[in-house]
This record gives C-alpha cells, structure tokens and sequence, in this order.
C-alpha cells in the first residue's frame, strides 16, 4: 500500500504490571521505539493483544518526556481480560493517541473541581498529576472521588498521599461501606453540600458512569456553575478510532473524534449523548 | 466534453477485449434461473464474469450494490505473529472494473470516498478504490420499490470512468476520466455522438424518471435535515419498530452504510494471526453495546431511528450529503417492511 495503514498499531512492552483490585490493574507501557506516546490528559489509545483484538483505554498518567505511560484497565471484555492475563515482557499493539483532550491551557488561573465516579478517576488522574507537576498555574483543586465500596478504590496509597496535601482539597464517598470504611457513604453529589466555591472561577471536570452525569451535573449547576464550566468524558464503543466504523456515533457526533472530552454546553441538547 | 457512441454488437466486442486483456471484469448478472423457490423471480448481483453474455445491462436494481467490492464484507487489513515482533498492512493488489452502475449507486460510492478520505484517511478503502474502474449505466428499468428520482439520484455527474445510456440502437457514453478515455480506446468503431443522439439520451433519462416518480418523496429530500429535527420523539419510531427483527438486513443491502467491525483471527497452527474488516450494522442489537454490558442504544425504536436520521441528517451534517440515494433496497428486503424510508419520511412530512 501506497499509504500507511491507520490500522497498524505499533509494538510495545509490559513494563511493569500492578495490581489494583480485583477488576482492575495498572500497566506501565513503554513503545518499542522508544519514542513518547504524546497524549494529552484525557486522550486514549487503541491497544491490541493479537489474536484477541482491539479497545480503547484512556491514558492514566500525566504527559511526560519519558517514553512509559500509565493505563489502568478494568477486567471487562474480549482484550481486557486477555490483557490482564499477559506478563511484564510481554508484547502489545498501541494506536494513538486519539480524541480530544481536556482543556488543560483553557483553564489555567482556574479552580478546577474534579469529580471522579469509579474508573473515572483513570482519565482525570492523568489531569490531576499534571496540575499538580503546575501546581502554580491553577487555583483551588478540588478532587471528588467516589466508589462502590472501599474495596473498588483505586490507586489507594496515591490518593491517600493526595487527601494529604495543603493545596489539594479531597473528599471521597463510597456507595457501599464496610466494617472499616468510616467516611462518608452515599453517591458522588452527597459530597457537594460539604464545600462552596466560587462558580465564576470554577470548572467542573467529570468522569463516571453514565448514571452520574445527570445527578453530578446537576449538583455542579446546583453550585452556580454555568453549562460550560463543566466538562466531561463520555465513554461509547470506540471501535476504530478513526471517525469510521460508526460504533461510537451519538448523533452527527463521532466520540471519538469531536470526544471523549466534550464542554456540556456543546452536547446539552444532543440526543443520545446523556440520556 | 463531447459523448461517444458504441454501438450493440461493438459493446460485447469492447468487454470481450477487457476480459482478453486480463482485466477482472465484474458485472450484473440474472439470477433469475437460480432460484429454485417455485414463483421467485430472482434478483440481480454483482459478479465476476468470463464472457461478456453472462452480464446484463438491463437490470432494476441488485440485490447487494457493487459497495461489496470496495468495502468488502470481510477484509484483512493486517498480519502478524502471534508472538509478536512482526505486523504488517495488507494492501489490495488486483485491478477491477465493474460494468454496468446505475448513478444511485455511482453517488453512494461517492459518498463513500468522502468518509473514508476524510482525515484520517483509511488508505485501505482508499487503495481499493483507487483501483477500481467504474462503468456506469443509466437506469432504465425501475425496481417497485425505488424513489432515487426523488433523490436527486437519476443521474449523476461524476465518479463514474464511463457513463453508458441505451439509447435502444446503441449506447450513447459519457467519458467521465483519462482512465475511462483510454479504455474506450478499446471498444470497436466508436464514434462521436450525433446531435439527435444526445438528445435521445435526454428523452430516455427522462422517461425512466417519470416510470421512478411512480414512488416518490412528497417533498424535496434536501427538506430532509431539517424535516428530521424536532421529530426525535415521534411516534413512527415505537410504532414500526415493534416489528423489526434487528437483523440488520437494511444495512447489509444499503450502498451508503459502511459501518465496519473490526476482529482478530488466529490460524490454525496457532502462530500467526489476522486482524479483518466486516460489515456491521447499527440495528444489530449489540451495535452501541460496550465492555461490561452497558448499550448505548439498547432499545430497538432507538437504533431504527438512528438508520434514518443517519440517512437524513447526520452523514448530511457531517459530509454535506444525503445519505439515502433512493435505490429502494432495505425497502424492498426489510423483512417486515418497516424500511421504506418514503413511507416513513412521508409520514413525518405529513405530521401525523
């Protein structure tokens, strides 16, 4: 072929493989030629394991120089459970980066509230590092993060040390508690009544489940917060990447060209996008 | 530029030296005689053909449009091993001409390469387009369930490397490319068209027009964006969906859905592998659905409304183009008839 295949993933290796919960673990990646991947926060890669297939994953660390990235992966599907049977040394196919990403210049000189539901917190820590690494170029943050029960907690000792720091804000919830859990149980919005903030100089960034947005949205706006001071992820069937297959369609909109990462405000009305 | 004539005879004389020259040739033929189901009248298909009498170039409408060879149903687009250190693109190596496009499915093809150009480009359908000859003809003969002449899909301006019209005595063509031009170069006794003779090709257009307005939009299609907004919640999408039996059959035979799946294969000695393009289609239940079980257009009224939307709006939204080029098929294969978008886009126009 004349053209390159858009198709074609390049090689990478398992660099390290970490074990967050039982559904879940954290790979460091790092691409055969040794070149960064260049993702933004917020962008996802195809990944293969041949002879199993494609899917798409969002990148879990911040962008850097070095050329190993982050993805965490939930024991979902077809690859994802092929995935979490391969070893550190192993062999996979990447493609990308691909979509868009959150606004991370925008919103410099801002307060930036996080709110993570579940794997949510997967894209947004990729954000969240990178403001902190800027931590001068932003204003308050504020992390919200909830979970099913303390078991599902991702990235625990990270967290622990973020709730830890004098510029961070964090609250977390979890749906479910246990015998050891002593914070505060309920869903995501049960954390909003617990602080204030200035809705001019705030953005909310969202990621969860689809049944969070409508509440965590309407918790944001609730605060004062106008349609596009709030930004979200949305997850849809990314099959190809490419604006082709058609899988991730909502709409005229193709995820994952004009998303994952969208402002509220551009995709309010669309049908099919929140619903 | 100035139109050609070929004459009869010389037309099998021109595909007998297409077929000589090695060319794969494919074209429309009668399966008719196939059938073995006793009162079906067969159908028309796109196929390889050895000599030039196994085509036709009197047909209504075929079964599959001739997207099959420029998306193919299932298409390897990569090698590798299954230990990996190797992975490759494969590209499509053979030459094709198909003979014998009607424009409804010349305008398809080119809505078609507008997708799949658009960065980023998929090389792949690129690759095979770039190496496929296409030799329209005008439609004569209309299928009962047809409606391209409200589609503005009677004729068509480009895409095409020669556009045939049967003018009856001969056939009156159209040199749409250089590729076109010097594969004339090979038909016998070609000649320039004579003045009456353009304009019988006029008349023969216009009467296979009016035979399609038989079935027809009760509006202009290009009314169809706008049409389509507002009417989400309409009732016609509960209503017909309750009898669609999400086999995508729609999908399959429309010339403007390409939407692909896209899966690995291993071979046998479990060493190497493929990973391959398949047709897939957005009624299929589990089109939206993703890891986990979550559907993002789990319900059947959703996913029927999506197709026409699709149709009417979005691909028009996104490309410019109406993707419905009105060549009746999902109308006529639907097996619970719900997918003649006239009856439905009628509906809507009339508000009830």
């Amino acid at each position: 072929m004349g053209a390159p295949s858009p198709y074609l993933p390049g090689l990478a290796t398992i660099m390290k493989i970490e074990e967050q919960t039982a559904m879940e673990k954290l790979f460091v990646v790092r691409p055969n030629d040794g070149k960064p991947l260049g993702h933004k926060p917020g962008q996802f890669v195809e990944v293969s394991v041949f002879g199993v297939g494609e899917c798409p994953i969002s990148v879990s660390s911040a962008p850097n120089k070095k050329a190993d990235f982050e993805m965490c992966v939930r024991r979902a599907g077809n690859v994802t459970n092929a995935l979490h049977n391969l070893k550190v040394g192993d062999v996979i196919g990447i493609r990308g980066p691909y979509g868009t990403h959150f606004p991370v210049e925008d919103l410099k000189g801002k307060d930036l509230l996080f709110v993570a539901g579940g794997l949510g917190i997967v894209p947004l820590r990729s954000f969240i590092n990178y403001a902190l690494e800027r931590r001068k170029d932003y204003g308050r943050i504020i992390v919200l993060f909830g979970a099913r029960t303390p078991a599902d907690r991702l990235f625990k000792a990270e967290i622990a040390s973020l709730a830890r720091r004098p510029d961070l804000e964090y609250l977390e919830t979890v749906d479910v508690g246990d015998a050891s859990w002593k914070g505060n149980v309920g869903v995501i919005t049960t954390l909003f009544p617990k602080f204030t903030i200035d809705p001019k100089k705030t953005y909310a960034i969202m990621v969860g489940p689809p049944v969070m947005y409508r509440f965590a949205i309407a918790a944001a706006k609730a605060k004062g917060l106008a349609d596009d001071h709030i930004i979200v992820s949305l997850e849809r069937k990314m099959k190809c990447g490419l604006g082709k297959c058609g899988h991730c369609q909502m709409g005229p909109v193709y995820v994952c060209q004009e998303g994952p990462v969208f402002n509220f405000a551009a995709i309010k009305n669309l049908e099919e996008a929140l619903s | 530029m100035s139109l050609a004539i070929i004459e009869k005879e010389g037309l099998h004389l021109f595909v007998a030296e297409l077929l000589r020259q090695k060319n794969t040739v494919v074209g429309v033929k009668d399966q008719s005689a196939v059938s073995s189901i006793p009162g079906d009248s067969g159908f028309y298909t796109y196929a390889p053909i050895n000599s030039p009498g196994e085509m036709t170039l009197s047909f209504d409408v075929t079964l599959i449009p001739p997207k099959k060879y420029l998306l193919p149903a299932y298409e390897q687009l990569l090698t590798f091993n299954l230990s990996p250190g190797s992975i490759k693109a494969d590209a499509p190596k053979e030459e094709l001409i198909i003979f014998g496009v009607h424009p409804y499915d010349i305008i398809a093809i080119n809505q078609m390469d507008k997708v799949f150009s658009a960065v980023p480009q998929d090389n792949h359908y690129l690759e095979r387009r770039k190496r496929t000859t296409i030799i329209g003809i005008d439609s004569v003969k209309v299928a009962p369930r047809a409606f391209w002449s409200s589609m503005g899909a009677d004729t068509v301006a480009g895409g095409f490397d020669l556009m045939l019209t049967d003018i009856g005595q001969c056939y009156v063509v159209d040199v749409g490319s250089k590729k076109g031009a010097s594969l004339l170069k090979m038909a016998p006794r070609t000649r320039e068209a004579a003045p009456a003779e353009v304009k019988e090709r006029d008349k023969v257009r216009a009467e296979a027009r009016k035979r399609c307005d038989a079935n027809r939009l009760s509006f202009s299609y290009l009314e169809l964006p706008s049409l389509l907004d507002g009417n989400e919640e309409h009732v016609i999408w509960e209503e017909k969906s309750h009898l669609c039996f999400s086999c995508g059959t729609c999908n399959l035979v429309c010339p403007t859905c390409y939407c692909f799946d896209v899966r690995d294969d291993v071979s046998i000695d479990l060493k190497k592998g493929s990973r391959n393009r398949t047709w897939d289609g957005c009624l299929l239940s589990d089109f939206a659905r993703v890891a986990g079980g979550g559907n993002f257009r789990g319900h059947r009224a959703d996913r029927y409304r999506h197709r026409f939307y699709r149709k009417g709006q979005f691909i028009y939204r996104r490309f410019g183009d109406i993707a419905c080029v009105g060549c009746g098929r999902c109308s006529a294969q639907c097996p619970s008839d719900i997918a003649d978008p006239v009856a439905v886009f009628n509906r809507l126009k009339e508000g009830i």
